[in-house]
């Protein structure tokens, strides 16, 4: 079986299109490269919705944290500590327990004058509830990490935003918010690196790969498994996850760029920090 | 446990948890919790160890040994742990089963790999086949630890080394001008001075190091992982002691763990971090000394 065979029998295995059985004898390099590359669909499609919705819920969060009203302050507060503070591995576990225990034909929710049955069985399938959880988790580190940028915004941009008699919304979305971003955004960068990472868990915890339909990570330990080798899928999945964080880190880069673009001479480069943020 | 347990299906209420939380089982779920501090206590000095020759070897004048350095701190940005908790054990596993087959069978003609399988005699076997059951166990946990020390002293390596960049090159200068050797200037002035600026960075690995600790179940050691799953699932009345799928109460009851032990490790590293800027040229340091004044 030619390579070009293999691409188009394996090449989208991970989301269930192509060839139904895994090879299972006679593995070559072409069968892993394939199918630990298509597993990476699903860190991509995990990784990426989480980040951009976790983004949102993240500035809507930290903004409550620094908030003086208590009832908006304390659960953020609890919200952060609880994610920050326990392991996504028990997470993911906790959430599909939970997310199994729901009733089987779904939640009835009683209006006055109709009925609608509340879906819930897709929650217990990874694609949904391993989203979840981690557009929760990245949303208490994002959070934590926006909060300490909306500390130090120089207290000169404000007073300037105040003398220019901006107010309310125009100030937050002109000022505040822009600032924030720049201050934040090289620990952001590392959270996108490191919750790209994470995604490798989820066919690891609680969550099953139906159909054999998992991530890179699923692939490559599958591939360990049969051949007992694992000095080839270990690194081919290596390998992918290098040129993903770079990826990232381009991304990132030109968004970077564009946050200071006002800034006249050598454009700061965005200088990754060698420290861990998760 | 206690006395009256002999008949736990004549009990009910307080009374059957006590006994349904003090069975032999639950004594060996409790027991993990140990198995996971023991992998904290070693872990973080080897961690520690490892990290530290990491940022030495990163800083060599020599570079060959700059490059290797240099390349096991940049390691863990760019792939997952996860990849390296599955790949260290069984690689290391490997490794040394292939030196001890070369040492002990050199007759032996048939290759180690023959197809999908691993075939090495039965004299290199590790643990061997004939050993008592703790020590493929502890075998197996050695593996475990070994692979943890090795992906978070990489982490470490960077914290480390960009530490020993932050110390004020002035005061590597003084040493200089004092007629200090490079080796009495790097353990008299710099090595002292690093760990304030090497302690966030330390801090947060260290509740890196905690939250990483459930991953121990993929590596196959019996830990609390391992016993909620046991221990939750559902019991039929066949058991001594039958109830439904609790796995979700007892993986609550690990989230309230860790929480606790995050939560206690802050306060903890806060009075560390006070501690050692105690004299320090910084302003946490400056702060101190004006307190006391």
């Amino acid at each position: 079986m030619s390579c070009v065979q293999t691409i188009q029998d394996y090449g989208l295995r991970a989301l269930g299109i192509g060839e139904r059985v895994l090879p299972r004898a006679d593995i070559t390099l072409c069968d892993q490269f394939t199918l630990i590359g298509s597993g990476l669909i699903w860190n991509i499609y995990f990784g990426t919705l989480a980040l951009i919705a976790g983004f949102f819920l993240a500035t809507g969060l930290a903004l409550a944290r620094g908030s003086r009203n208590v009832l908006l302050r304390k659960p953020s507060e609890w919200f952060i500590f609880v994610f920050r503070g326990s392991p996504l591995f028990i997470q993911f576990f906790v959430a599909y327990q939970a997310f199994v225990l729901l009733p089987k034909n779904g939640i009835e929710i009683d209006l006055i004058f109709t009925q609608i049955t509340a879906e819930s069985r897709w929650l217990a399938r990874a694609a949904a509830g391993a989203l979840i959880v981690l557009f929760l988790n990245t949303a208490a580190y994002t959070a934590e990490i926006f909060y300490g940028a909306l500390r130090s915004i120089p207290k000169g941009d404000v007073e300037a935003a105040d003398a220019y008699g901006m107010s309310g919304w125009t100030k937050f979305r002109r000022v505040v918010w822009p600032t924030m971003l720049r201050l934040a955004w090289p620990a952001y960068t590392n959270e996108a690196i490191f919750l790209f990472h994470a995604t490798t868990l989820v066919f690891f915890s609680g969550f099953p790969a139906w159909q054999q339909k998992g991530d890179a990570l699923y692939y490559a330990n599958y591939f360990a498994d049969k051949t007992f080798n694992p000095f080839v899928p270990y690194p081919i999945v290596a390998g992918y996850f290098i040129l993903l964080t770079l990826v990232v880190i381009g991304i990132f880069g030109l968004v970077n760029r564009q946050l200071n673009r006002h800034i006249p001479q050598a454009r700061p480069k965005l200088r990754l920090r060698p420290q861990v943020t998760r | 446990m206690f006395g009256y347990c002999s008949d736990p299906s004549a009990l009910d209420g307080l009374v059957w948890l006590s006994c349904y939380l003090t069975s032999g089982k639950h004594m060996a779920f409790y027991a993990s919790f140990g198995t996971v501090m023991l992998l904290l206590a070693i872990t973080a000095p080897a961690a520690l160890l490892f990290g530290f020759g990491g940022a030495v070897a990163a800083r060599s004048a020599f570079w060959p040994l700059r490059i290797l350095g240099k390349a096991y701190s940049a390691m863990v940005r760019g792939i997952p742990d996860i990849v390296f908790f599955l790949f260290v054990p069984i690689a290391l596993d490997q490794a040394f089963e292939w030196m001890r087959h070369k040492a002990l069978c050199p007759e032996w003609e048939a290759p180690v790999r023959q197809g999908n399988d691993f075939v090495v005699c039965v004299e290199a076997k590790l643990p061997l086949s004939a050993s008592p059951q703790w020590v493929h166990e502890s075998y197996g946990f050695a593996l475990a630890v070994l692979a943890f020390s090795i992906v978070f002293g990489a982490f470490a390596a960077n914290v480390f080394y960009g530490a020993m960049r932050t110390v004020p090159r002035a005061q590597l200068e003084t040493a200089q001008a004092y007629g200090m050797t490079e080796r009495q200037s790097f353990w008299r002035v710099l090595i002292p001075q690093m760990w304030i600026y090497a302690l966030p960075g330390l801090s947060n690995l260290w509740m890196i190091l905690i939250k990483a600790t459930p991953l121990l179940f993929l590596l196959g050691v019996e830990d609390i992982v391992y016993w909620a799953r046991e221990l939750g699932g559902s019991k039929t009345s066949i058991y001594a002691y039958p109830h439904p799928d609790w796995r979700l109460y007892y993986f609550l009851a690990l989230l309230v763990f860790y929480l606790a032990l995050t939560r206690v490790s802050e306060i903890a590293l806060a009075r560390l971090t006070a501690r050692l800027s105690r004299g320090q040229a910084t302003m946490a340091g400056e702060a101190l000394r004006k307190a006391a004044v």
